[in-house]
């Protein structure tokens, strides 16, 4: 039977990284992850999960490291954050190109300067172009439930492409909460065994991995990771709704989660752990007769614009909330993405939770009032302290 | 290993888009041959990576894979921990030892890629790390890189009126290796192949990393015929600029001692990246050649 533990969501993803019975680990610590790594290396030290454990000497060569692992044929984890993550820029992309199914949590934090080790999701978001799967959690439990169906995803013969699962930096990482952790046996049965025939290293077969790709042939490696990004949506979600079969939880339609979106006019969108805070709000207000929704993107790499459309189809007022900031557009990465798909409605974009400003439950309600008032297409950075 | 008892497979396939008389096939192809097949190569970005896997067409005809510049050392500690834990795991790879080979150039191994390379080291990986050494940045046109000999003339350690070349002596990296206490490091050429071969399979044999630095002419980025390679290999030996050695576990030995070294001189004035050298110059060099033999007692 399942077990339910009291943990943080940094063990949270260790736990599940251990279930998926991974072959080989390569992770350089960081504040807020470091308890992930500490974690893994625990139960390496104490036989409870048989892996390579790679102590690198940097997150380019953690990347570098899981890339050539997965790359030979094993099954692959790290994990990251913030400095570690941009360190990681380079050969993001390299795994992306490569195919490499490696699995990676996020620690959502800010980046540097002035350096500050609290939440935001600039880390992540600045990385949106690399060709990773991002998806992103809203609580400890859905950390683990998102690392199991990770590699489902990624090890998808439709997909083949790397998955981060963010989560929000102390938010998550740092706070206790009950989670349920299924069996081993029942997670390797959903997940299966990983046997590329892509990408490994063999000297019986030999294979050529990571060529030179002249202008005859790049472009075609661009589409085919876009390809393999409109496959990952139906992926998702079929691997989502097989997870809720098997173990009982579900989050939406695995891409995004709609909440009280049917009557609502005025609606937030948001990702991360910020959603629980919407959702209370949601239930406060409608005790009062109130009907205001919240629509949770769950997965913002591939984006599922047709998705989001649709949820929002009775939204007349949208909330579009950013731990991001694109400097020099006064935009966040979800408004720049989002808002041109939802030309029929108001859009007003709302900064919020740079290193770790908090977000209090009177700043939701606010953004619920102001966005039924407030100009469309307007920036709002919300808890700034003016001169 | 004596030149009839070379392996005749080719692991390194002919037809490359190196230049003619390029030393860094030379290299992956002898390396190739000594380690035979139950190999894995990881090779870092530079002339060996770009003119040997232009997509379609590879010359490997052993599992290969590139990431990037900087990291083959980390790459190679991947596939190490990949292939031991698919091993036990998994019972792939049968029981022959898979040799892991990581290639990268000067640069990739002395600058950009020290620090992975340290760290894999120092971790004690399973591997063998061949850095042939060019002495520049070959791919990128001719770049000074922290091997580059003293006075040679590069596109960014030009010969100039006020600067005579490269400014600061050649980075000394099989001290440096040495200093990580791994077992097996040595230095080859690849104009002394049966030595070279030797150094390479002994390297795969030892428990551990093994660090071999190969000095590799380069008749683009030095400046000489193409056909004159393997001659060039030869006069860097002969004239004490690259003495051949080991250090296993520690203990240092010196594998070829020319009868009588000849002036250095003979190997700078055939080479277009020291031909602002002035006769002073020359004997400069001479001098810090002479105060490094001693110390190797050559
Ligand atoms: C991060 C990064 N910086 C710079 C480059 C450009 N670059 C590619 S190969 C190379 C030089 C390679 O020199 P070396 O390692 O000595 O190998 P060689 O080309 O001489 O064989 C450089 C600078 C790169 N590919 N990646
Ligand atoms: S530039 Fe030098 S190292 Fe590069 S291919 Fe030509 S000869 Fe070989």
């Amino acid at each position: 039977m399942s077990e339910v533990k009291v943990i943080t969501g940094t063990s949270a993803a260790a736990e599940a990284a251990k279930l998926a019975d991974v072959d080989v680990i390569a992770a350089y610590p960081i504040t807020p992850q470091t308890t992930c790594v500490e974690k893994l290396a625990d139960f390496v030290a104490n036989g409870e999960l048989d892996a390579e454990y790679i102590k690198v000497e940097s997150e380019h060569s953690a990347m570098s490291a899981s890339i050539a692992a997965s790359a030979t044929g094993a099954r692959t984890f790290t994990a990251t954050s913030s400095q570690g993550l941009a360190l990681m820029h380079e050969v993001l992309f390299a795994a992306a190109g490569m195919r490499v199914p490696v699995v990676m949590m996020n620690a959502n934090r800010a980046l540097s300067a002035p350096i500050n080790i609290w939440n935001d999701q600039q880390d992540s978001l600045s990385q949106r172009d690399t060709g990773w799967i991002q998806l992103y959690a809203e609580d400890n439990q859905e950390v683990l439930d998102l690392v199991i169906q990770a590699f489902k995803i990624a090890e998808d013969e439709k997909v083949l492409l790397p998955v981060m699962v963010n989560l929000d930096g102390f938010i998550l990482t740092h706070t206790v909460e009950p989670v349920t952790l299924p069996k081993r046996e029942t997670v390797l049965d959903f997940i299966g065994t990983y046997e590329p025939k892509h990408a490994y290293l063999d000297p019986k077969k030999p294979m050529t991995q990571g060529a030179l790709g002249d202008p005859n042939y790049y472009m075609e490696t661009r589409y085919a990771i876009e390809t393999a990004m409109r496959n990952a949506e139906k992926v998702i979600a079929d691997v989502h709704d097989a997870f809720a079969e098997k173990f009982n939880r579900a989050y939406g339609n695995g891409l995004i989660e709609s909440y009280n979106l049917e009557k609502a006019e005025n609606v937030i969108i948001a990702m991360g752990s910020i959603c629980g805070t919407i959702k209370d709000m949601i239930d406060l207000k409608k005790k009062e007769g109130v009907e205001i929704g919240l629509l949770k993107i769950r997965c913002y790499r591939p984006l599922p614009v047709e998705m989001i459309k649709d949820a929002l189809k009775n939204a007349k007022n949208v909330a579009i909330l950013d731990k991001s900031i694109s400097l020099g557009m006064n935009k966040g990465a979800i408004y720049a993405d989002v808002a041109s798909h939802l030309k029929d409605k108001k859009t007003v974009n709302y900064i919020v939770g740079l290193g770790g400003r908090d977000i209090t439950s009177e700043d939701i309600l606010g953004i619920y009032a102001d966005v039924e008032t407030s100009e469309d297409g307007k920036t709002n950075w919300v808890g700034l302290k003016e001169e | 290993m004596t030149g009839s008892q070379f392996p005749r497979e080719e692991l390194f396939a002919p037809g490359h888009r190196g230049c003619a008389g390029c030393g860094a096939a030379i290299v992956a192809r002898l390396a190739l041959k000594a380690a035979g097949k139950n190999t894995i190569v990881a090779n870092a970005t530079g002339c060996l990576e770009v003119m040997t896997t232009p997509y379609p067409e590879t010359a490997w005809r052993v599992p290969w894979v590139h990431v990037a510049f900087e990291n083959a050392a980390a790459v190679a500690s991947g596939i190490e921990g990949a292939v031991a834990a698919l091993k036990r795991k998994k019972g792939k790879y049968g029981e022959e030892k898979v040799n892991v080979i990581a290639f990268g150039g000067d640069g990739g191994t002395a600058d950009i890629g020290f620090q992975a390379l340290s760290g894999a080291m120092e971790r004690g990986h399973d591997m063998v790390y061949i850095m042939y050494d060019n002495e520049a940045y070959m791919n990128t046109g001719v770049q000074r890189s922290g091997s580059t000999p003293f006075m040679a003339s590069t596109t960014t350690s030009p010969a100039g009126s006020h600067i005579r070349g490269e400014n600061r002596p050649k980075k000394d990296m099989p001290m440096i290796m040495a200093a990580h206490g791994i077992p097996y490091v040595a230095t080859a050429s690849i104009s002394y192949p049966e030595d070279f071969m030797k150094k390479v399979k002994k390297a795969c044999e030892v428990n551990g990393p093994a660090f071999i630095q190969v000095l590799q002419p380069c008749t683009t980025g030095w400046g000489y015929p193409a056909e004159n390679t393997i001659e060039m290999g030869r006069l860097a030996v002969e004239t004490g600029v690259w003495p051949l050695f080991e250090i296993e576990n520690g203990e240092f030995k010196l594998n070829y001692r020319p009868l009588k070294r000849k002036p250095i001189e003979e190997y700078l004035k055939v080479q277009k990246r020291y031909r602002h050298l002035k006769p002073e110059d020359i004997s400069v060099i001479q001098k810090t050649i002479d105060m490094k033999c001693d110390e190797y007692g050559l």
